[in-house]
């Protein structure tokens, strides 16, 4: 069965100046409960990869430089 | 390397005492098994990260069962969980906790949790349930995670995060041997020989569809897929009262409580649209939702948390707590939808369905050391079948597990197992991963869960159930024969549809099984619409016999504390009467 992509706002939000991923942070990454932030291989920065979020906060609560934000998903907003 | 590739790989360790889990209970159980044998070897596995994982990710606002001394009595408090869930609780497991909990408080307490006192030093400890006063507000309630993962390092826990457990390993006397487990970022196979295992994996919270249609925004953290439930079922444990079914009164579409337990106590009360209460009590049972699943019907809804009556510096408090811990993004969602408590009451709507004793009473069965029905297996927290026992049964309940987990650990060696089991689960774990073509988890998941919602929501319809059983196995057939996982992410949701939909046939089956109606709208039945003392004044248990779902009943033990005749029906009268 042919699969297509489908495009989806996520909620989880990094300001690219503020964050260190390239400088070896995983913060964000490594407290998600649902495993959904990753850091780019192109801009070495951590980015929301799957739109699986349950909007808990970890991710923007322990970022040491405040570059996550929280958003309400589209959907429930 | 590309994200989340696919590694070909599988080891093996052993420990005295493995713990799954480390939301509540799991630190708890691996701390106390830690102290009592500082020899022993205890793993605590985790398919997130210790450090925030599980229901209370971002900590949590109050206790809700606080048995404190010069408040409440065990007696009183096992009186009070014994009539709120309809009389079906084998009480020694309930008195346990009731009795245990406050040693376990004063342990928070000396980990840096602090909990309100009054002017006099001592806890301020509020009404909302309809007898007792338990609930116990806790200013700083979101560094409770925090302070347990200090305790573990402290303790030397070995702690293994990003590992999804998938099924327990048992020896051919039915002993529990070890687990079998995946690592969510690499597919690779970590086998864990245990003496004894502690299952703390949570609620089913993925089980019903948010009406909001986004799948994560369940009531429950959406890790807790069932996984405790479907790996228990398969190891041949008994699962209880499933048909008691967790319902939650929450904002409408958003994922948490308005809450009346926080703002209860100061004055705010649930009101249908005329501004009326038509509730005496907001304590959550399955008596209270069934009378606010009846206004929302009624017209009279839409159903509201009041406390724009409040005074200014009131509300601040209450929105302080309820814009900060437990669930941050309240204030966030309310925020977006101009809602100031000042002016506006919060509309609120009732959750999906799910499994969960922290709130009701379905769970794996377990007696009052914590023990399964499967020999060296335990279970703790929101998974294990004590009714209502919240956060502080969780640890309360985790520490019991620990402690008699690790005794257990201490009087056996390991049991043997068939090698061929592990072969046999790596076949099963990686199938979709080896599939070019299919369909992939996100889309077997919705379905599952929109036929959940579609034909398990209460009331229960015996016709419905049976077409929803049709329905759901039709689509169990394509997620073991047409599921495919492209990288290990992808497995890892896989392998949760696999427990989401365990837990929805386990839904179907003990719901048609108890064929009367109990526990208010977790269980009401329009075939059967009337309580039958008579018949079914008795848990059912559900288990795996010879490969097939089958259900029992188990007389309810002996009270502990009786409950005089006039007393059983207290939560019966959850609707307020209007006096001519």
């Amino acid at each position: 069965m042919p699969l297509a992509t489908y495009q989806t706002s996520v909620p989880v939000v990094v300001d690219d100046a503020k964050c260190i991923a390239d400088k070896g942070c995983t913060v964000c990454v490594d407290v998600c409960p649902l495993d959904v932030l990753r850091i780019s291989d192109m801009t070495g920065k951590a980015y929301m990869a799957y739109d699986e979020c349950w909007y808990c906060m970890p991710c923007e609560a322990d970022c040491p430089t405040g570059a996550v934000t929280v958003n309400i998903p589209y959907l429930l907003r | 390397m590309a994200m989340d590739e696919i590694v070909d790989g599988m080891s093996e360790v052993s420990c005295d005492v493995l713990v799954i889990g480390g939301g509540t209970a799991g630190p708890m159980a691996a701390l106390k098994a830690k102290l009592k044998n500082p020899k022993a070897n205890v793993v605590l596995l985790e398919k997130a990260n210790v450090k925030r994982s599980g229901a209370i990710s971002m900590g949590m606002d109050g206790l809700n069962n606080a048995v404190i001394p010069g408040y409440a009595t065990p007696e009183q408090y096992t009186k009070e969980i014994t009539i709120a869930n309809d009389g079906i609780v084998d009480q020694k497991a309930v008195y346990k906790y009731a009795q245990n909990c406050y040693s376990i408080i004063e342990e928070l307490d000396s980990f840096g949790i602090r909990f309100l006192k009054n002017e006099n030093g001592d806890y301020a400890v509020k009404k909302v349930h309809h007898i007792g006063t338990y609930v116990l507000p806790m200013p700083n309630g979101d560094t409770v995670k925090k302070a347990l993962y200090r305790q573990l390092r402290r303790a030397r826990i070995l702690i293994s995060n990003r590992y999804m457990a998938t099924r327990l390993l048992t020896a051919s006397d039915g002993r529990v041997a070890g687990a079998i487990s995946v690592n969510t970022r690499t597919a690779e196979l970590l086998v864990i020989k245990a003496k004894s295992v502690i299952l703390c994996m949570g609620a089913a919270g993925r089980l019903g569809l948010p009406t909001s249609g986004y799948m994560f925004g369940t009531y429950e953290n959406a890790a807790n897929s069932g996984d405790g439930y479907a790996m228990a079922y398969h190891a041949g444990a008994a699962l209880a009262n499933l048909e008691c079914f967790q319902i939650n009164p929450l904002i409408k579409d958003y994922n948490g409580p308005a809450c009346a337990y926080v703002a209860g106590p100061f004055g705010a009360f649930t009101a249908n649209n005329e501004g009326s209460r038509f509730i005496e009590c907001d304590y959550w049972s399955g008596q209270m939702m069934l009378e606010f699943y009846n206004e929302l019907l009624s017209g009279k809804g839409p159903v509201f948390l009041q406390l724009k009556h409040l005074h200014p510096n009131t509300i601040e408090e209450i929105e302080s707590t309820l814009h900060k811990v437990e669930r941050p993004t309240r204030g966030l969602f309310q925020q977006g939808r101009g809602t100031d408590y000042r002016k506006e009451s919060i509309e609120m709507h009732i959750s999906e369905i799910g499994f969960c004793s922290g709130h009701s009473a379905s769970g794996v069965f377990v007696d009052d050391f914590a023990r399964t029905s499967v020999p060296g297996l335990y279970a703790a927290g929101d998974m294990a079948s004590v009714p209502h026992n919240y956060m502080l049964g969780a640890f309360t309940n985790g520490a019991v597990a620990g402690a008699d987990a690790m005794e257990f650990a201490d009087n056996h060696d390991f049991a043997d197992f068939d090698a061929a089991d592990i072969a046999k689960e790596r076949d099963r774990v990686m199938a979709p991963t080896k599939r070019d073509d299919g369909i992939p988890p996100n889309q077997i998941e919705y379905k599952a869960r929109r036929l959940v919602n579609d034909y398990l929501q209460p009331p229960k319809v015996t016709r419905k159930f049976e077409l929803g059983q049709r329905r759901l196995a039709e689509v169990r057939e394509d997620m073991e024969q047409r599921m495919i996982a492209r990288n290990s992410h992808e497995l890892l949701r896989a392998l949760e549809t696999q427990s989401i939909l365990d837990c929805a046939d386990m839904a179907a089956h003990a719901s048609l099984y108890r064929e009367e109606s109990r526990w208010g709208l977790y269980h009401l039945r329009t075939d059967f619409p009337e309580k039958d003392n008579e018949n079914w004044f008795c848990h059912t248990l559900l288990s795996k016999k010879d490969g097939r779902m089958t259900s029992e009943k188990r007389e309810v033990q002996p009270y502990v504390v009786p409950i005089a005749d006039d007393e059983k029906d207290l939560y019966d009268k959850q609707r307020i009467r209007v006096s001519a």
